[in-house]
C-alpha cells in the first residue's frame, strides 16, 4: 500500500494545453498509401530483415528478427506488398537515414495467425521471448525492450504503471487510460506475474481525473494489492526516476535501474501492448498518438507504425501559420527536419507550432547566478555551475558536478531569466565527453595492437633464434659423430662458430635472393644506354672523390 | 533548428531586477517620510549616472546596448548606492561612486553576472576610504527640505543639519567610556534603533519578504544574516550589557536590514548553494559586528560583504549539495 506520497525536488509547471486534445476519443488513422517501417525501432538495436522486395506480407507478420540482446522483432503493420528495403530518413533531429521496409498496403488489413500465450502453462523464459518476438518496447518514449525489464530478476516488490504523462500537450496515455483501462490493467497483471512483484501502483497526474476514475473502476473488483494513486501535476513527475521517488520514496541514481531497488516501472501504453501480445497474439504494430498544437482539429489516433508524419498531420489540419513540427512534448521532444519520416514506436505526439504558440527564444544574456535553475532541477544539480564548466570546456569538472545525472528534462532552460539554453550546453558537453572517450578507446586499442605486434615480433625472433640454435647444435652433434678429433679441438668455441657460419650463410642467401627479386633499372638496356650509364657512373665516382678531397678537414 | 525545451517561463533578468526595485519602494517611501525628499534626488542622480556609464561601457565593449541597459541591473546598483550613501554626500561623490561601480567593479570583470564583488558595496568601500569625512556626514534625524538638500549635495557645508548616526554615536560614546544605556538616550536614538532609521529598516523588511514571496531570493541569506547578527551581538550583550549594544539595536541600525534582504542577497557575487548561503550570510554578519565593535569604521557591512565575496568560490565548491540518487555517497 502507498501510505503517503513523497516529493522530488525541483520541477516546473508549464501550461499543459492538454484540453486541446484531451476530449478527442482515439480514432484509427486512415491507411496511408505507403508504410515505412524502420528496422531500428529503438536507439540501441536494429532488427534483422527477413523479407525481400516483392514479398506479400500479412498484418502482424514478422519482417525483422531480434538481433542482439536489446533487440526486438519488427512486424508488418498491415497486409500488403514489400516494395523496397532501403535507407529512409528517420524521425530524428539529425534527419539521418536508417534501413526501412517499405510496404504498400493492399487495403485488406488482413491479420496473420495470432496464437495466444497461456501464462499458466508457459515458463517465464518463453513469456519473455514472446514479448521480444512481439516487438514490445517501452512506449513512454525510451523504447527500452520490455522483456529485459520484465525479466530483470527477482526481488521486485512494487510494479509501477506510469500514467503520469507530465509533458504539456500530450494526451495519448490519458485517452488510453480513459478508454482502455481494462486492457491496461490486464497488461499490468501480466507484468506483475512476470516480474514477481507483490503490488501494483498506478501513478497518474491529478490533472487527469477521468483517467484515474477509469483505472479505479477497472481495478475495483480485482484481488491483490492494486492502487491508483493521483500524483501532483508537476513536470517531470512522469520521469521514471521521479515517479518512483514520488510513489515509493526511493531515489535511483544515474546508471542504475529500478530493478536493483525492488521497483520496476512500465508505461501504461506498454502494459496495454503487453496484454494485446499475450492474450490476443497481436504484435506491436500500432500505438496511440496525439496530434495537436497549431491545428484545426487536435486529436488522438491509433496509428500504424511506419505511417509518414505528413499523412498523420493532415488528419488534424494544421493551420496556415504553422512553422515547425515537433515530435514528442515541448519540453523534451525535438523538431522534425522533414515530414516524410515515419511515426515509430517511440512517437507519442506531434505538435504543430506557430510563432504565437511557441515564441522564438529571446536573446541569451549573461548568467546572473540567481539559482532558479538549481531550484527547478529534479536531479538536484547546479545547472549554472555545469553551464560555466561546459562553456569553458572544463569537462572534467562537469563530470565532477554530475553532468551525466542530467536527464535533459529542460526545467533549467524553462526557468532561466537570462534565457540561457542550458540543456544545449549540457548536450554539447556530453557529446564532447563521449567523443573523447571514443577517441581514447580507439587510441587505446591502437596502442594495444601496436604493443602486441612488437611483442609478437620479439617472440618470433626469439623462437627463430632458439630454433636455429637447436638446429646448429644438432648439426654440430652430427659433425661430432662423423669426426671426433676436430670437434674435440674447438669444443669451447663451437656453438658461436656454428652460429656465425649459419648467419653468414643466411646473409649470403638473403643477398642473392634480393638481387634476384629486385630488378635493377640497368637491366635490359641497349648497349648505347649501358655505355651512357657507365659513363655517368664514372663521372659520379670522380665527383665523389673530388668532393671527398675538398671536404676533408685540413 | 531549435532544440528542446520549446517553451519557457515568461521571465527575464529585467523582470527580476524590476521586482527588486519594487521591493525597495516601501523603504524609500519611509525614507522620504523620515528624512525628506533628498533621497529621491540622490536616487535620480545615481540612476542617471549608472545608466549612462552602463551604456557608454557597453558601447565601448561592442555589446548590445539596448538589451543590457534595459535589464535594469545598473538601476538596481544605482538605487542601492543612493540608499547606502549618506543622503547629504556631495553629488559628485555619488556620481563618481556610481560610475566606478558600473565601469570598473562590474564591467572590468565582464559585465552583468561576472563581477566577483558586490558593485554597490565596492563603491561604498572605495568612497569611504577615499573621502572619509564626506562619507561620514549624515543628516541629523528629521525632515530636510529639498532646497537645503540641493545646497548640501552641491557642496555647501551646513554643520547645523549634520549629525552623528546611531552607530557613530554609540561608538564615540563607548570610546569615551559612557555606558550603552546612557548613550541610547541621546537624540540620535529612537524606539529601538537609530531615530528614523528603524522605520526605514521596517521598509526593507517588508520589501525583503515580498522578494521571498516572489521567489527572487530564498530565505537562507536574510535568515542567516539576521540570525548571525542576533546571536553574536546577543551573546556579548548578555555578558556585558553596559559595553555592547543589544541585538535589536544592531538589527535596526545602519544598513543591517538593507544588507539582509538586498545586499547579501546579490546572487552574482554571493554564494549560491543552500548551505553556502547560510555560511556566507552568517559570516558577513559576524564580520560586520566585529568591525562595528572593534574596527575603524562605524558600520562594517560593506567591508564584510567584500571580504566574503572573496570566499564565495571556495564556499560554493565545498558546499555542493548531493544530487538525486547520490544522497548516501
Amino acid at each position: 500500500m502507498i501510505a503517503g506520497l513523497f516529493r522530488f525536488k525541483g520541477g516546473v509547471k508549464p501550461e499543459t494545453h492538454k484540453n486541446a486534445s484531451a476530449g478527442a476519443p482515439i480514432r484509427p488513422a486512415p491507411m496511408p498509401p505507403q508504410l515505412v517501417v524502420p528496422l531500428r525501432q529503438s536507439p540501441r538495436a536494429t532488427a534483422l530483415c527477413i523479407v525481400v522486395p516483392g514479398q506479400k506480407v500479412l498484418k502482424g507478420e514478422r519482417i525483422g528478427l531480434p538481433d542482439g540482446p536489446l533487440s526486438t522483432a519488427v512486424h508488418a503493420p498491415t497486409s500488403g506488398t514489400v516494395v523496397d528495403i532501403t535507407p529512409h530518413a528517420m524521425a530524428h533531429p539529425s534527419g539521418l537515414t536508417t534501413r526501412c521496409v517499405i510496404i504498400e498496403p493492399d487495403g485488406e488489413d488482413r491479420w496473420t495467425d495470432r496464437p495466444t500465450l497461456d501464462l499458466d502453462t508457459a515458463n517465464p523464459r518463453d513469456a519473455l521471448n514472446w514479448l521480444r518476438d512481439h516487438g514490445i518496447v517501452g512506449l513512454g518514449g525510451a523504447t527500452f525492450p520490455s522483456h529485459i525489464k520484465a525479466g530483470a530478476g527477482g526481488g521486485i516488490e512494487t510494479l509501477i504503471l506510469n500514467g503520469a504523462e507530465c509533458e504539456p500537450w500530450i494526451t495519448c496515455d490519458d485517452r488510453l487510460m480513459r478508454e482502455r483501462a481494462d486492457g491496461i490493467v490486464a497488461g499490468a497483471l501480466i507484468l506483475k506475474r512476470l516480474t514477481g512483484a507483490r503490488e501494483i501502483v498506478f501513478g497518474v497526474e491529478d490533472n487527469k481525473p477521468q483517467a484515474i476514475e477509469a483505472l479505479r473502476a477497472a481495478v475495483h473488483d480485482l484481488p491483490g494489492d492494486i492502487t491508483v494513486v493521483p500524483v501532483p501535476s508537476l513536470y517531470p513527475a512522469g520521469g521514471e526516476k521521479q515517479l518512483i521517488r514520488v510513489l515509493t520514496g526511493i531515489e535511483i541514481p544515474h546508471g542504475k535501474l529500478g530493478g536493483d531497488f525492488g521497483v520496476q516501472c512500465f508505461n501504461v501504453g506498454t502494459a496495454y501492448a503487453v496484454n494485446r501480445a499475450i492474450a490476443h497474439g497481436e504484435p506491436l504494430v500500432s500505438r496511440v498518438m496525439t496530434v495537436t498544437g497549431n491545428v484545426e482539429q487536435p486529436g488522438n489516433f491509433e496509428v500504424l507504425i511506419g505511417t509518414p508524419v505528413e499523412h498523420l498531420l493532415a488528419l488534424a489540419k494544421p493551420k496556415g501559420d504553422t512553422d515547425r513540427i515537433l515530435m514528442g512534448g515541448p519540453m523534451m521532444g525535438f523538431e522534425l527536419p522533414r515530414l516524410d519520416v515515419p511515426a515509430v514506436k517511440a512517437t507519442n505526439c506531434l505538435i504543430a507550432t506557430s510563432p504565437a504558440l511557441f515564441p522564438p527564444p529571446p536573446p541569451e544574456m549573461n548568467c546572473i547566478r540567481c539559482g532558479a535553475c538549481a531550484r527547478a532541477c529534479p536531479a538536484e544539480l547546479q545547472p549554472f555551475e555545469l553551464y560555466w564548466f561546459s562553456r569553458a570546456r572544463n569537462f572534467g569538472k562537469t563530470q565532477e558536478y554530475h553532468l551525466f545525472d542530467c536527464i535533459e528534462c529542460g526545467c533549467c532552460s524553462y526557468v532561466c531569466p537570462s534565457q540561457i539554453r542550458l540543456v544545449d550546453y549540457f548536450r554539447f558537453a556530453k557529446g564532447e565527453i563521449w567523443a573523447r572517450e571514443r577517441e581514447k578507446s580507439a587510441a587505446d586499442a591502437a596502442r594495444e595492437r601496436f604493443e602486441f605486434r612488437n611483442e609478437r615480433q620479439a617472440r618470433e625472433k626469439r623462437e627463430k633464434a632458439e630454433k636455429l640454435a637447436a638446429k646448429a647444435a644438432a648439426t654440430k652433434a652430427k659433425l661430432a659423430a662423423q669426426g671426433d678429433a676436430p670437434a674435440a679441438a674447438d669444443a669451447t668455441a663451437s656453438p658461436d662458430d656454428a652460429k656465425r657460419a649459419l648467419i653468414a650463410a643466411a646473409l649470403e642467401r638473403a643477398r642473392a635472393q634480393k638481387a634476384e627479386v629486385a630488378p635493377k633499372n640497368t637491366d635490359n638496356l641497349t648497349p648505347d644506354q649501358a655505355a651512357q650509364v657507365a659513363e655517368a657512373d664514372a663521372r659520379r665516382a670522380a665527383k665523389a672523390e673530388q668532393n671527398a678531397a675538398t671536404d676533408a678537414p685540413e | 533548428m531549435l532544440t528542446s525545451p520549446f517553451v519557457r517561463q515568461p521571465t527575464s533578468v529585467q523582470q527580476v531586477m524590476f521586482t527588486v526595485l519594487v521591493a525597495l519602494l516601501p523603504a524609500i517611501g519611509l525614507y522620504v517620510w523620515q528624512f525628506g525628499p533628498g533621497i529621491v534626488v540622490n536616487i535620480a542622480i545615481a540612476t542617471l549616472s549608472a545608466v549612462s556609464a552602463e551604456a557608454a561601457v557597453l558601447r565601448l565593449r561592442k555589446k548590445p546596448v539596448g538589451l543590457y541597459v534595459s535589464d535594469l541591473s545598473a538601476v538596481v546598483t544605482a538605487w542601492l548606492i543612493a540608499l547606502t550613501f549618506p543622503t547629504i554626500v556631495p553629488a559628485w561623490i555619488l556620481i563618481l561612486a556610481t560610475v566606478l561601480s558600473i565601469g570598473a567593479v562590474k564591467h572590468l570583470y565582464g559585465g552583468l553576472g561576472q563581477n566577483p564583488f558586490n558593485p554597490a558595496m565596492a563603491a561604498y568601500c572605495l568612497m569611504i576610504v577615499a573621502y572619509p569625512s564626506a562619507m561620514s556626514q549624515w543628516p541629523a534625524a528629521g525632515w530636510l527640505d529639498l532646497g537645503t538638500h540641493l545646497q548640501l549635495i552641491g557642496g555647501a557645508s551646513l554643520d547645523a543639519v549634520t549629525g552623528a548616526t546611531p552607530l557613530d554615536a554609540l561608538r564615540t560614546g563607548l570610546r569615551a567610556g559612557t555606558a550603552v544605556g546612557d548613550i541610547l538616550s541621546g537624540s540620535a536614538f529612537g524606539l529601538a534603533g537609530g531615530r528614523g532609521w528603524e522605520w526605514i529598516g521596517l521598509g526593507y523588511l517588508i520589501g525583503g519578504l515580498f522578494l521571498i514571496q516572489r521567489r527572487v531570493i530564498t530565505w537562507h541569506l536574510p535568515t542567516a544574516f539576521i540570525a548571525g547578527l542576533v546571536v553574536v551581538s546577543g551573546l556579548f550583550w548578555l555578558a556585558s550589557p553596559a559595553h555592547f549594544a543589544s541585538p535589536l539595536f544592531h538589527l535596526l541600525s545602519g544598513g543591517s536590514l538593507l544588507a539582509a534582504f538586498f545586499i547579501v542577497t546579490d546572487p552574482v557575487s554571493g554564494a549560491t548553494t543552500p548551505r553556502g548561503k547560510l555560511i556566507f550570510a552568517a559570516s558577513v554578519a559576524l564580520i560586520t559586528w566585529l568591525i562595528r565593535n572593534f574596527g575603524a569604521y562605524p558600520d562594517g557591512i560593506a567591508f564584510a560583504v567584500l571580504l566574503m565575496n572573496l570566499c564565495v568560490p571556495l564556499i560554493d565548491m565545498k558546499t555542493q549539495p548531493r544530487v538525486f540518487g547520490h544522497k548516501g555517497d
